[in-house]
């Protein structure tokens, strides 16, 4: 449950930019790596339980997971990593390196017209 | 409606944090090891037995994250370390505010090695930068071969594993070979350790890591 802790981050983000923008944030989007274990029913149950009293309540969270990308070290291809089925989708090799993890980005903010 | 760019990190309080814990111990010259595993798997054993060997060689202090209770800090002390506790109250990961609160609980000045033990999870304290030199993952036998498939994310971030409580291997259907060869699919370049905190057994090989890293960072 560090939802909890990324939902509170976010309302925070998501808040000090709406006084920026003197508006209410109708929705956001965010984007997260596998690896950092998001899961989107947790978040968004978090999310709401802790925006009730700010300006992010009813704010609709869009959440975007990229998956864990691999190359492949002989002829440089990029593919989606399956632990199960490692293998380079086009030369079959198992000779690859995983990719860093997206990291847990606010992507961007729509405000309500004024 | 109007759409604005952000692209900000989300965790960016967390990182700040982070970066000043790891400008500290660089100052310093103490390598912080972050010990990630699940509840179970020997966390605080494996720590009071590394204290115990190492005793003499490396002076060693230790930031114990639970839930509740002071009774991993205890035995940390017990094992002859000084050991600072920390209390999450429900929170499943230790944050980076809170290590740079302990650094000022432990006697820093005179230490060669911090460890971090983190709340006993395997998912979100991986998630989570301490600013620590290196993530360890510890895995142990009882807990079943599948680990490192089912929880990629630590294993994938981790500088070592130690697969724990090997005395249980003949107990148990554990595949090491299987693990191996997970553990290096997600992680090419960690360094796996075989041990019994509880025997005592693949301790020196750990430990040995342990003093090279202490003297790496020290420059010598």
């Amino acid at each position: 449950m560090h939802e909890a802790s990324i939902a509170q981050a976010l309302i925070e983000t998501i808040s000090a930019e709406a006084k920026k923008q003197k508006g209410k944030p109708v929705a956001a989007k965010i984007s997260c790596g596998a690896f950092s274990g998001v899961n989107d029913e947790a978040l968004r149950f978090a999310f709401e339980a802790i925006s009730e009293r700010t300006v992010c309540k009813n704010t609709k969270l869009v959440i975007e997971q990229k998956p864990i990308q691999a190359r492949c070290k002989k002829n440089g291809h990029i593919y989606v990593f399956d632990l199960h089925k490692p293998r380079c989708p086009k030369c079959r090799c198992e000779d690859f390196e995983l990719l860093p993890d997206a990291p847990l980005l606010l992507e961007e903010i729509t405000f309500e017209d004024k | 409606m109007r759409k604005i760019k952000v692209r900000r990190k989300i965790l960016i309080a967390n990182e700040e944090y982070a970066a000043k814990n790891r400008a500290f111990l660089k100052d310093r010259k103490i390598p912080c090891l972050n010990v990630i595993s699940s509840p179970g798997s020997g966390k605080t054993t494996l720590l009071a037995k590394t204290i115990e060997t190492l005793r003499g060689k490396l002076s060693i202090g230790v930031i114990e994250g639970d839930i509740q209770t002071d009774i991993d800090a205890k035995r940390i002390r017990k094992a002859g370390a000084p050991a600072h506790q920390i209390n999450t109250d429900g929170a499943c990961h230790l944050s980076a505010a809170q290590i740079s609160y302990a650094f000022h609980k432990l006697p820093v000045d005179r230490l060669d090695l911090i460890f971090v033990e983190n709340v006993g999870n395997l998912v979100c304290p991986s998630t989570f930068d301490l600013g620590e030199t290196d993530k360890i993952a510890v895995l142990s036998v009882p807990e079943g071969d599948d680990k490192p498939a089912k929880y990629p994310m630590i294993f994938a971030r981790a500088a070592a594993v130690l697969i724990n409580k090997i005395d249980l291997l003949t107990a148990t259907d554990f595949n090491i070979k299987k693990v191996k060869a997970d553990i290096s699919k997600l992680n090419k370049k960690t360094k796996i350790f075989l041990v019994s905190a509880k025997t005592g057994e693949g301790m020196e090989q750990w430990n040995k890591w342990l003093i090279e890293l202490s003297n790496k960072a020290k420059g010598a």
